[in-house]
């Protein structure tokens, strides 16, 4: 049994240690908006943020975050309007969508990172988010709307 | 929203959802049941809801649910698909809501792909829309106690003298019997463009804010109570293989594991697969990696990529055989004559569909009925083949509609959903299959290798005299849909989707276009179709050997095409889906051109290469002209595209942002697909089976893009695919502009482009 914290609030889950991550949220805890796309750590749909970090939950054993703080899609804002989010609503950036959780998880940690992302940050920072509809074009815009509001925010 | 708690864990009741209510206002997805309508079109109903027709209802509260057979799959179909209803019945869009609607034999033909759906549901929903506002007026004018001829309907209210109705109120108050007959349907006309309010407006697509909270529900995301997970273990063939022994013994230690089971499957779809049962998916992952199954495969299991081309090669050198998409009279005469001739060769490489989510399906029978829970783009087409494999009538199965992680016509095959349905059947519980990308890819209908060959003969002062164009490939429609094969002059049947293109606006003289099923593809690695079909490699060399054929005629690319797009002959185009013709090619050609600078000096390495097609069909042309920009390193040959200049033409458009980014995707899908794709085929499988090795392209390697809608309100045409078309033969030109390197195969390598500069040297 591993115990962590999951969007603020503690679960202990049964599967065994070397569990990816990714299925014990998904398939026992039941939050479906992280997405299996690889499985080798390469697409990034599976991103989560562990302990604020972008992490891939495809490939991190659940026993790995032990006691940790984890947080998914669900629980990045409690009503869905991270700046991110909001962002990606108003450019209309997702198109199938799949991707778009582990995109938006990435791109709010990015933020944490690089307030001002320069095209050369988002690129480095971006490069293992795979989008197949290849909305890439609004992802970037939409990260620098986020960032400008962000950078707003704070100075208010 | 019911099967998640408010504190976002999924409760334990299972997920009897049917239509898919995806709200207007960021609430995310509700779900809800979607009223059974009766037989026809024109049913007019009483009581709470009105449905003037079974493409939406309007209950008392004036919420307007209009029933979407489309796929969501990204393009945002369903809020384009409404905007057509709501404008043309003047609703009040704040009032609108979308359901993704499960299969039944009332919608007809389900079906997501070739770009089809606005066009094909624009007439259909528009005068759905008409009928409901006629309908209203009526009812609500004796309510106002107004004449009909007075009212108007506006924003969701009959309007008459200074006092309006609310839709809702009609619904409730008044006595909506009003039924249309499909002739009476028929004749109701249509708003004149003018008076649209909606269509060519921008609005927030209804499913993006699903998209955004991890609400959004994707078959991969269906669940049910006391359900199996399964992963297949695919077979070293597509067809033929057998199941001679299954050795699972490494796998019964791992708790959760249940069996491997061996399918018997009376359609064929799925002929020597076991699926590795378990209590998790993780559990059944691993266990699939320890059962040792020994498989006698079928005959392809030593085919390869080279064998498939060398077969096209054969099949385009033997004059006989294939079938007549163009032939005029004259060609070998005007040859024969001919003051000069050129000749090329061009090739493509297998192309991998690499939907995002791996394909998968929940099967179960409940009541009776076999419930398929998955996402789908051609219901109609797997209903009878899951009919044949459970060995129940169609009516007893049901699909559940789920967003598409990605379709680009994986979803086209209902393949995936076989097996689960068999071991769902043979188990008597639920399962949920869900493939590996490994799985996924090996179990793919990619894009078939393809080998062309086109000729062309010059006249007098460099004027084309004739073309011949030789086409070879698998072609997805003789496996997937034999019956849809049409047939050309002389009987022989051919797959459209893998000619388009070949028969182009372009006046060349006397013209064949010759295409060839490349049989030995169809056996070895069943074709499927990828976003854009046979026009992503028909193009590819089309518009690449144009280049090369200016060059030929020492003419200038843009004014060689230019004078072969006179709109003269067949090529003057017809109403309604293509009027204007090859002078609308000419339009986007000459504007592309103008836009990108074409013609202006370029900085040392860097070039401007052009190319322009009609989309998708003749039938239904979205005229399309790309310029790229590209920078070659001379030194590694490596290609930097650095902008696209797209001009598109696709007549009314609907919902001008999400058109927008359909033709964003389709660019880079483009350019991915030119630099970045591209496998092949060892021993019958696809070499590549994940992102260690398959490549596709990302941000970092995302060019300036630049796109422009020509205004129109001609038909509305396809979006989805059309932009693809153009952009690797662009690209390709491009880099002869940059750097004097002609490539001729699909993906550009830069080995290729080291080799073509020295050939060149």
């Amino acid at each position: 049994m591993t115990t962590f914290n999951l969007n603020g609030r503690s679960v202990s889950v049964h599967s065994p240690d070397e569990t990816p991550l990714l299925w014990v949220i998904r398939d026992e805890i039941g939050l479906t908006g992280t997405k299996f796309g690889c499985g080798i750590g390469m697409c990034g749909a599976c991103t989560v943020h562990v302990e604020g970090r972008a992490t891939r939950s495809c490939i991190t054993a659940v026993g790995a975050v032990a006691n940790a703080n984890v947080t998914t899609i669900e629980g990045l804002d409690p009503e869905g309007r991270h700046p991110v989010q909001v962002a990606w609503t108003e450019l209309q950036v997702p198109q199938c969508g799949y991707c778009q959780s582990g995109q938006i998880m990435q791109a709010a940690t990015l933020l944490k990172d690089f307030p001002n992302p320069t095209d050369q940050d988002i690129n480095a920072v971006m490069a293992g988010s795979l989008c197949r509809c290849m909305t890439y074009i609004r992802i970037r815009k939409a990260i620098k709307l986020a960032a400008s509001r962000m950078r707003g925010g704070a100075a208010q | 929203m019911n099967n998640l708690s408010p504190h976002g864990f999924r409760s334990a009741d299972e997920p009897s959802r049917r239509g898919f209510l995806i709200t207007m206002v960021g609430a995310g997805v509700m779900l809800g049941y979607a009223r059974r309508g009766l037989a026809d079109q024109s049913t007019g109903t009483a009581g709470d809801l009105f449905e003037p027709t079974i493409w939406y209802g309007i209950d008392r509260t004036g919420t307007i649910t209009v029933n979407i057979i489309r796929a969501e799959l990204g393009q945002h179909v369903g809020t384009a698909l409404a905007r057509i209803v709501a404008d043309e019945l003047e609703a009040d869009w704040a009032k609108v809501k979308i359901a993704l609607v499960d299969t039944d034999p009332k919608w007809g033909l389900m079906l997501t792909g070739g770009s089809l759906s606005v066009w094909q549901s624009f007439p259909i929903l528009s005068r759905a829309g008409a009928a409901g506002r006629v309908a209203l007026i009526e009812e609500g004018a004796k309510l106002l106690g107004a004449n009909p001829q007075s009212c108007t309907a506006r924003t969701g209210a009959v309007h008459a003298n200074g006092r309006s109705i609310l839709y809702g109120d009609i619904v409730a108050r008044g006595n909506m019997r009003r039924a249309f007959t499909p002739e009476q349907l028929k004749a109701i006309p249509i708003k004149a463009p003018r008076e649209r309010r909606l269509i060519g407006r921008d609005t927030m697509a209804l499913d993006v804010p699903s998209k955004t909270n991890g609400t959004g529900r994707y078959g991969i995301d269906a669940a049910v109570e006391g359900m199996v997970y399964a992963r297949p273990k695919i077979p070293p063939t597509r067809y033929d293989s057998k199941v001679v022994s299954i050795d699972d013994s490494k796998a019964k230690h791992l708790p959760g594991y249940i069996r491997s089971l061996a399918l018997d499957d009376p359609s064929g779809i799925a002929p020597g697969w076991v699926m590795v049962c378990a209590e998790s998916f993780a559990v059944a992952s691993q266990a699939a990696d320890l059962v040792k199954v020994t498989w006698k495969s079928g005959d392809a299991a030593h085919v390869s990529e080279r064998d498939i081309q060398n077969r096209a090669a054969e099949l385009i050198a033997n004059l006989k055989g294939g079938a007549m998409l163009v032939e005029d009279a004259g060609v070998d005469a005007a040859f024969a004559s001919a003051k000069q001739k050129l000749e090329r060769t061009y090739t493509t490489s297998t192309v991998m569909h690499f939907a995002l989510e791996p394909v998968n399906a929940l099967a179960f029978e409940k009541d009776g009925v076999f419930e398929i829970h998955t996402g789908n783009q051609w219901q109609s087409l797997i209903l009878p083949v899951l009919a044949k494999a459970l060995g129940r009538s169609q009516d007893k199965i049901v699909l559940r509609t789920y967003l598409l992680g990605g379709g680009f016509g994986r979803r086209l095959e209902g393949d995936y959903m076989v097996p689960p349905a068999l071991a769902a059947k043979a188990l008597g519980k639920p399962v949920k299959m869900i493939c590996t990308r490994a799985d996924d890819m090996r179990f793919d209908c990619p894009r078939s290798p393809s080998t062309q060959v086109l000729r062309m003969a010059f006249g007098d002062g460099g004027r084309v005299i004739a073309m011949d164009h030789q086409a070879a490939a698998g072609w997805p429609t003789a496996v997937m849909a034999p019956s849809f094969l049409p047939k050309d002059a002389h009987g022989v049947p051919y797959d459209p989707f893998a000619s388009d293109g070949a028969d182009h606006w372009y006046t060349v003289g006397a013209q064949r276009a010759r295409v060839l099923l490349n049989d030995l593809a169809n056996r070895a690695i069943r074709p499927g179709l990828l976003r854009s079909v046979g026009p992503g490699w028909i193009n590819w060399a089309v518009e690449s050997f144009m280049d090369e054929a200016a060059h030929t005629a020492s003419a200038d690319p843009v004014a060689f095409r230019l004078r072969m797009l006179d709109g003269a002959g067949r090529n003057s185009g017809s109403a309604p889906n293509a009027v204007g013709g090859a002078r609308r090619q000419a339009a986007v050609l000459a504007r592309a051109a103008e836009k990108a600078g074409w013609g202006a000096a370029m900085p040392k390495d860097v070039g401007l290469g052009i190319a322009t097609t009609f989309g998708q069909a003749r039938s239904m042309p979205t005229w399309v002209a790309c310029v790229a920009r590209v920078r070659v390193d001379r030194a590694s040959g490596s290609v930097t595209v650095e902008k696209l200049t797209i001009v598109i033409d696709a007549g009314t458009i609907i919902h001008p942002d999400s058109a927008l980014a359909q033709v964003e995707g389709a660019a880079l899908w483009g350019l991915s697909v030119a630099l970045h794709e591209g496998t092949e085929i060892v021993n019958g499988q696809p070499k590549d089976t994940n992102l260690n090795t398959y490549t596709l392209l990302r941000m970092g390697g995302v060019p300036d893009v630049e796109i422009e809608f020509v205004p129109s309100t001609e038909t509305p045409v396809g979006l989805g695919e059309p932009a693809t078309t153009a952009v690797a033969p662009a690209i390709g030109n491009a880099i002869f502009a940059a750097c004097g390197a002609r490539v001729r195969h699909l993906p550009i390598r830069r080995e290729a482009v080291l080799e073509a500069l020295a050939q060149r040297a």
